[in-house]
């Protein structure tokens, strides 16, 4: 980012003009009841409103309320924004605002060097320092020192911004974190009505704080307007996107992937979303946002656990919906015999995984790609079902709606893996038109003449889906293995056999149906693919981009289909010298594309609980060609 | 008038010669030809045991899931599509270890669909292992100096969970089968139906103390609607409150100044009594058949749909999917 981040316009008028940025890297942090999250994704609004590419990290601790001001209480919230081709959140932040100094503590260490510190001097108490286990304040010796820091007691200009309405001082404070968002608005030149259009929105029956709220923002902002600021800080303008034209939005990945099974369920002409789930971070905000599309025909369950939410949702299947549960990786495995029985009794149903670090209950606001493995081969028996994985928030859409294809299709279940960060992450969006997203209808069986309930699709190899209620098709279906045709029950050694392949011969043959692997980055042969799945898509792009500024002969393939693989990706990857597979887990990916085409390729591994940053994959592809 | 031959499915039977399930069976095709159901709105649902077969032998729909969680894809189904008669089949086992969840949550939750435990005290398909429904002290496999776990009453068990349909009836009763099957389903809301089950290979005569022959007359207290809740051979036994006390006891009419009017009448209404009904036994006291409560209130299906109605709730429309899509802040680029 350092790069980008160097130019400045000529001071003309003896007054600081604004400096001149590609991108700018903002992280917030403060305690978890500082509204961190809050303050980042307004900030993350407004410069989208405003034209600006995104990328976003927020940073949450699993605790609540985790003790006020230890360490492990800090929430972040980090935004990448500007012109450019924006795919991470940045590795180093230019900007660190820090609320209190356990929030310093934890964060000044990932600023670049030269960066600019905000705190507020006002929590850099006695206590507050004591807890975030400072002996001496960092403000006062040279822990800073390679640092701008910008000192201002925000707590008592909140106090001052809202003196005389009436507010107890302990609700005033509640205002830090908007004085702070209308700073940095200020900063980088944003606008802050859409801030202020939520908060009075959003207090609509507490006019009084939205009354507080509101003077904040314009107290922090009319601050950077009129304040002298110290000699080196002044405001700056930051280069806005150069994107295609057309209706655009902030999207979580979250968001996207409930709207794309959304939009698969009416792409597929179902009538009904089945959502059968049990909170379990990070996965349960996709249920919060299931549940507010009941008037688009999305039924959401909350079941008693994670088997009953899978059950539940291939009973739903069975009854001629769409059935989708969604869940963390602990959850999936809870579900793991239930999705074996969707293979067995061969009904759609799409299976959400938000993964997080493991194993066992692991860090579950951290992510981490670690359900490779358990996506592909965790259940017993020969169980194979089509998994995919999305990229980027937006991407989680596309990914939703293609996970629904293929369930309604193939009469399968079909996994979707994303993570923590992807889940939460936001990105600016190109708003698709309803009318131009794909149609794949399904066609119930309704003739009773020739019905067999297993007798398949001589294309897709896909049973007949046929939905009681229907007359002269009543069937009998379980997990016994069972006959070809008819579905009785079948120890036949033959049928077994012919059952088994056929169920894998169905994954298989989904290759046909998928688009070949693109490159992302690059041409094909060449000295290094870079070959990556998931929310590694950002950092692997960024850094291949860069290797090949620098002169290097290397590509970034990122696959969305993980089973079955693209046809044509053996012969890809052939073609490469040397094939480096970046994964947050010990080598999940690598060791699939060893064994399945017996290449040799390389893992880069990362299990932190952070995304991997460019100049780490960076440096892993110079590595690699300079041996 | 349909025959009950046309609810058996093509499929053989292949429970154990003797088995108290073919019974059930038999009760069961002929409370469906009785009520003259349609086999393509009919779910049979069940888990994994020897009940749990069930579904093959029924012409309907039928889905043979995974052990213990009939309830969960019963709940999905019959949400899914209200208007499916769905039926649950499960056993001690099933529905009351593996699947005690499921079974809590199906009945609080009240889905309208008919749950029916066939309790055998014991786990048949894995040949002879004691169940939670098996008395202390069963010699098993497993338990070879004897079973140290109490055992659970179904019935007490779901009432327990919320259960506002709760009945019991016996394999080899017939009529009696039909009787309460049949009421079972007039219920709206989740029906719990245990029926006392023979298992004659692993546990043959776990019932026999109230569904011997001899004692038959004496141990069981059949229960009906505003009937004094009287018993025996003579019908002169009968339940009454132990003055000064919370208790129930047994009396006989004539004896110490008893008189009918000092005798329970059944009110299936009432939770008190049914709480008091699920928790006798013999020797003390007899086993209470019939239907020992029914008190019905709104389905839980009914009133998710009553939501969805609320909502608007309508298959999403490319129009309605252009205003999710759009809706909250967007931004034009020219």
């Amino acid at each position: 980012m350092r790069d980008r981040f160097t130019s400045s316009s000529p001071d003309l008028r003896g007054v600081k003009a604004r400096e001149v940025r590609d991108s700018v890297v903002i992280r917030f942090a403060g305690d978890s009841g500082d509204g961190m999250q809050f303050t980042g994704s307004q900030f993350t609004l407004e410069a989208a409103l405003a034209g600006s590419d995104i990328a976003t990290f927020p940073d949450y601790p699993a605790e609540i309320r985790a003790p006020a001001g230890s360490t492990y209480g800090v929430s972040a919230f980090q935004i990448h924004f500007g012109g450019g081709d924006l795919t991470t959140a940045g590795d180093a932040p230019d900007v660190l605002v820090a609320l209190n100094p356990a929030a310093l503590k934890v964060s000044y260490q990932d600023l670049r060097i030269g960066g600019l510190i905000v705190v507020d001097t006002g929590a850099f108490t006695k206590r507050n320092l004591g807890k975030a286990g400072y002996e001496t304040s960092p403000l006062d010796d040279d822990t800073l020192a390679p640092y701008q820091v910008l000192k201002l007691d925000i707590t008592q200009r909140t106090l001052d911004a809202l003196e005389g309405l009436g507010l107890k001082q302990k609700d005033a404070l509640r205002s830090r974190n908007l004085w702070t968002l209308g700073l940095m608005l200020w900063m980088f030149g944003q606008d802050r009505s859409a801030t202020a259009e939520w908060v009075e929105r959003k207090f609509a029956k507490q006019p009084e704080i939205a009354r507080a709220n509101v003077a904040a923002l314009n107290a922090g902002h009319a601050f950077g307007e009129t304040v002298e600021m110290p000699m080196d800080v002044v405001g700056y303008t930051v280069a806005k996107a150069d994107v295609p034209p057309g209706i655009y939005r902030t999207v979580t990945g979250t968001e996207a992937t409930a709207w794309g099974l959304l939009a698969g369920t009416q792409a597929a002409g179902l009538p009904q979303l089945f959502f059968g789930s049990y909170p379990i971070t990070p996965a349960t905000s996709l249920l919060h946002v299931l549940a507010g599309l009941k008037s688009q025909g999305v039924l959401t369950f909350q079941a008693e656990d994670e088997i009953a939410a899978i059950c539940a949702s291939i009973g739903a299947s069975y009854s001629g919906v769409l059935g989708v549960t969604s869940s963390s990786g602990p959850g999936i495995a809870l579900k793991g015999e239930a999705m074996g029985l969707a293979v067995a009794v061969e009904l759609p149903l799409v299976i959400v995984n938000s993964q997080r670090a493991g194993p066992s209950t692991g860090m579950p606001t951290k992510a981490e790609q670690a359900d490779l493995y358990q996506a592909v081969y965790g259940r017993n028996g020969d169980a194979p079902l089509p998994v995919l994985a999305a990229a980027t928030p937006a991407d989680c859409f596309d990914v939703a709606l293609e996970a629904v294809r293929l369930a309604t299709k193939y009469m399968t279940p079909v996994v979707m893996l994303t993570d923590g960060y992807l889940a939460n992450a936001a990105e600016p969006w190109l708003v698709p038109d309803a009318d131009e997203l794909p149609r794949f209808p399904v066609q119930f069986r309704s003739e009773p003449e020739g019905f067999q309930p297993f007798r398949r699709d001589p294309h897709t190899l896909a049973r007949p889906w046929a939905i009681p209620g229907t007359p002269g098709l009543e069937h009998r279906i379980g997990g016994l293995e069972r006959d070809a045709e008819s579905g009785h029950i079948s120890y036949d050694p033959d049928n077994h056999q012919r059952m088994t392949d056929a169920r894998l011969a169905k994954v298989r043959r989904i290759a046909d149906d998928i688009p070949e692997q693109e490159i992302q980055v690059g041409t094909p042969g060449g000295a290094l693919a870079v070959v990556g799945w998931g929310s590694t898509y950002g950092p692997i792009y960024q850094a291949v981009r860069r290797a090949r500024e620098e002169g290097l002969e290397v590509s970034h393939l990122h696959l969305r289909h993980l089973n079955p693989l693209p046809r044509n990706l053996g012969d890809l990857l052939r073609s490469f010298e040397q094939i480096m597979v970046p994964e947050m887990n010990t080598g999940q990916l690598v060791t699939i594309l060893r064994s399945t085409y017996l290449v040799a390729a390389e893992g880069v591994s990362k299990v932190t609980g952070k995304p991997f940053k460019v100049s780490e994959i960076l440096d892993a592809i110079r590595t690699r060609l300079e041996r | 008038m349909i025959a009950p031959k046309n609810y058996a499915s093509d499929q053989e039977v292949r429970w154990c010669p003797g088995c108290g399930d073919y019974a059930i069976l038999k009760a069961m095709q002929k409370t469906l030809a009785d009520l003259g159901v349609e086999r393509e709105r009919t779910v049979f649902v069940s888990g994994i045991g020897c009940a749990a077969r069930f579904p093959y032998y029924v012409s309907t729909y039928g889905f043979h899931t995974i052990h213990g969680r009939a309830p969960a894809f019963a709940t999905g189904i019959k949400l899914a599509n209200p208007a499916l008669d769905v039926w649950v089949i499960t056993g001690d086992g099933d529905g009351l270890s593996i699947g005690g969840n499921h079974m809590l949550h199906v009945l609080r939750r009240n889905v309208d669909l008919q749950v029916v435990l066939f309790n055998n005290e014991i786990y048949g398909l894995t040949k002879g292992q004691y169940s939670p429904t098996s008395k202390r002290g069963t010699r098993s496999p497993s338990s070879p100096q004897g079973s140290l776990e109490l055992p659970v009453a179904p019935c007490a068990v779901a009432l327990g969970a919320g259960g506002r349909f709760i009945a019991r009836s016996i394999d080899t009763m017939q009529p009696h089968l039909v009787e309460v099957l049949t009421r079972a389903h007039a219920h709206r809301g989740a029906s719990f139906v245990e029926i006392f089950q023979n298992c004659l290979v692993f546990n043959d005569g776990a019932h026999a103390a109230f569904t011997g022959k001899g004692v038959a007359s004496e141990a069981q207290l059949h229960v009906e609607h505003g009937k004094p809740l009287v018993f025996g051979a003579e019908r002169t036994k009968g339940l009454r409150v132990k003055p000064g006390s919370l208790e129930v006891e047994v009396v006989t009419l004539g004896q110490n100044g008893v008189t009918e009017r000092d005798i329970l009448v059944h009110d299936e209404t009432s939770r008190t009594l049914a709480a008091m009904l699920v928790d006798l036994k013999p020797p003390a006291f007899p086993m209470a058949i019939g239907v020992l409560y029914c008190d019905p209130m709104p389905s839980y299906e009914h009133d998710v749909q009553q939501q969805l109605q609320q909502a608007g709730a309508r298959p999403a429309s490319e129009a309605e999917m252009d205003a999710v899509l759009r809706g909250g802040r967007t931004w034009e680029v020219p």
